[in-house]
């Protein structure tokens, strides 16, 4: 089954072909990752996967819903994380996981339920009553993909979930990616460390707009006779005419 | 060029900076690698006197941070981790009043800058506000340099930046380098350490370590293996289970482990993991990374 299926997906802004074009497709269950040098349209592309940018020309389904037409459906059936904005900081732990199952709209009475399966998934029982703010940084990213599945959406987006963060919880953090593909939720992810486009099952990479690039790391790896993902990332990032974000 | 003896810094409860000690060399490119939060900000300021610390002492080319505070600020660059140039100037005029601040001109030490200025050059009437990530930080760099200082502090400069970009910034440094400039860098990416000549890696405010990047993977304790195989999930779990191992972490495309008992062999953990259905079984020692090196140090830390 396929979560995405996007087809000459196109975003102009003026003259300025921002997405140019990408065709693909993302399978259930599969950890994808979305790679490109800043301006290379990622960020554009993945606004108009999430249904908050209409496309310029071409179409795509995500979660089963069309993108043009169906832009509020899109928006209820997926999860969405960012390094800069996840989480209330004021709240605490319980009453983020709380907040953000009552946006997705889980039904009241489930919803205790939710938060303690949240709570025993990440280990966090004992933080429940602490407020967010006072978290380390790896412990409020990995609170943050939780609320973003809380409602078990079909797929995930991660955009540059783990900047910054020191490298046992960034560990952990994928750990938890894992465990949600294994349930079945599909994660697509934009990093700008190569090193971890080596856990996912695919990668694309964009180059000026364009997809330049699709595989398995190590079909990639082989194919551009690279000894690690940096090494192919460069070799085709190199050829971009167009400059920053 | 820098000396650093025993500096603390605590606010409030919060002990930010602990017992920090280091010198850096002219010439040499100083790494501070750690995570966020882990107090390398803090110590930036404290060395760039912007902030006093509670304890300890620091020399700048020469001088103390407390005392002679106006005379470093002179003679330093300063790139701070959020982009903190004028926004409504363009950007030929935010380099203009970096170089009139310090009482020199463009032209004067235009050199200096001219491998990173002239990329950006041809946007120089451009607003700052409206430059792309990757140009104002270019532009950022090139206005902490004009002035030609002795020393060079940057906070975090490649973070957010894509890879190629990040490498760039790397070759501009060890350009600078050459020149004589002594440049202390941090960063969150630990692959960044082997681009230094020493690194300090930072944790919880402490220094855990001092030394070039291939003593720090030549002191590393254990035997390390890496191990991949068809289910790389139930993999972590089942080495977890596997009471001969120490430690296993994720590491892209294989899980790095230590062993408890060094005497364990490869065949009886391919046997181990065989029972447990797994195919495609690749186990074999590798070199540590920083990374590797950084979780065995913070480790050993917290017990």
């Amino acid at each position: 089954m396929k979560v995405i299926e996007a087809e000459n997906l196109t975003k102009v802004f003026g003259k300025f072909k921002a997405v140019d074009s990408i065709t693909f497709s993302v399978e259930k269950g599969e950890i994808f990752g979305f790679l490109g040098a800043n301006g290379a349209g990622k960020t554009t592309a993945m606004r108009m996967l999430c249904g908050l940018s209409k496309p310029s020309s071409g179409k795509a389904t995500v979660a089963g819903f069309d993108i043009n037409k169906d832009s509020e459906k899109v928006k209820a059936n997926i999860g969405y994380m960012s390094q800069k904005f996840s989480l209330y900081e004021d709240l605490k732990v319980w009453e983020n996981i709380r907040l953000f199952a009552g946006i997705y709209g889980i039904p009241r009475k489930e919803i205790n339920y939710r938060i303690d399966e949240q709570l025993e998934r990440l280990g966090f029982q004992n933080q429940k009553d602490t407020l967010v703010k006072s978290l380390p940084l790896g412990w409020k990213q990995k609170l943050a993909f939780s609320v973003a599945i809380v409602h078990e959406p079909k797929i995930v987006f991660l955009d540059e979930p783990t900047g910054g963060v020191d490298p046992a919880s960034r560990r952990q953090f994928w750990e938890l990616i894992y465990q949600a593909a294994a349930r079945g939720i599909t994660v697509f992810v934009t990093t700008h460390y190569m090193d971890e486009s080596e856990y996912c099952n695919r990668v694309s990479i964009m180059v000026d707009g364009r997809i330049e690039a699709m595989d398995s790391p190590k079909n990639l790896k082989q194919k551009y006779n690279a000894a690690s993902m940096d090494e192919v990332f460069h070799k085709l990032a190199r050829k971009a005419v167009r400059m920053g974000d | 060029m820098v000396f650093a003896e025993n500096i603390s810094k605590k606010f409030g409860k919060v002990t930010a900076i602990k017992d920090v000690s280091f010198q850096v060399d002219k010439g040499e490119i100083f790494g501070i690698i750690g995570p966020d939060g882990s107090g390398k900000t803090t110590l930036f300021r404290i060395l760039t006197t912007l902030l006093l610390a509670d304890k300890g002492s620091a020399i700048v080319d020469g001088l103390d941070v407390v005392k002679d505070f106006k005379e470093i600020r002179k003679r330093i660059g300063y790139m701070p981790g959020r982009f903190s140039l004028y926004q409504d100037l363009t950007v030929k005029e935010n380099l203009e009043i970096f170089a009139t601040i310090f009482d020199t001109s463009i032209e004067e030490n235009y050199y200096l800058v001219k491998d990173i200025y002239s990329q950006i050059e041809p946007f120089k009437n451009r607003r700052a506000g409206a430059l792309s990530g990757g140009m104002k930080q270019k532009l950022a760099l090139s206005c902490a340099l004009i002035h030609k200082p002795t020393v060079l502090f940057l906070d975090e400069p490649t973070t957010g930046v894509d890879p190629v970009s990040r490498k760039e910034l790397w070759t501009m440094l060890k350009s600078l380098k050459k020149d004589g400039i002594s440049i202390i860098v941090s960063t969150a990416y630990m692959d960044e350490a082997s681009l230094c000549d020493r690194v300090a890696l930072m944790s919880a405010g402490k220094f855990l370590k001092v030394e070039t990047p291939e003593n720090i993977i030549g002191q590393f304790n254990e035997t390390l293996l890496s191990v991949s195989s068809n289910k790389m999930y139930e993999l972590l779990i089942d080495l977890r289970a596997n009471d001969k191992i120490a430690s296993c972490f994720a590491f892209g495309d294989s899980h790095h482990i230590t062993l408890k008992d060094r005497n364990y062999p490869i065949t009886a953990l391919n046997d181990y993991l065989q029972d447990m259905n797994h195919k495609n079984i690749e186990i074999f020692p590798i070199q540590p990374g920083i990374e590797d090196c950084f979780m065995e140090l913070t480790s050993k830390e917290s017990e």
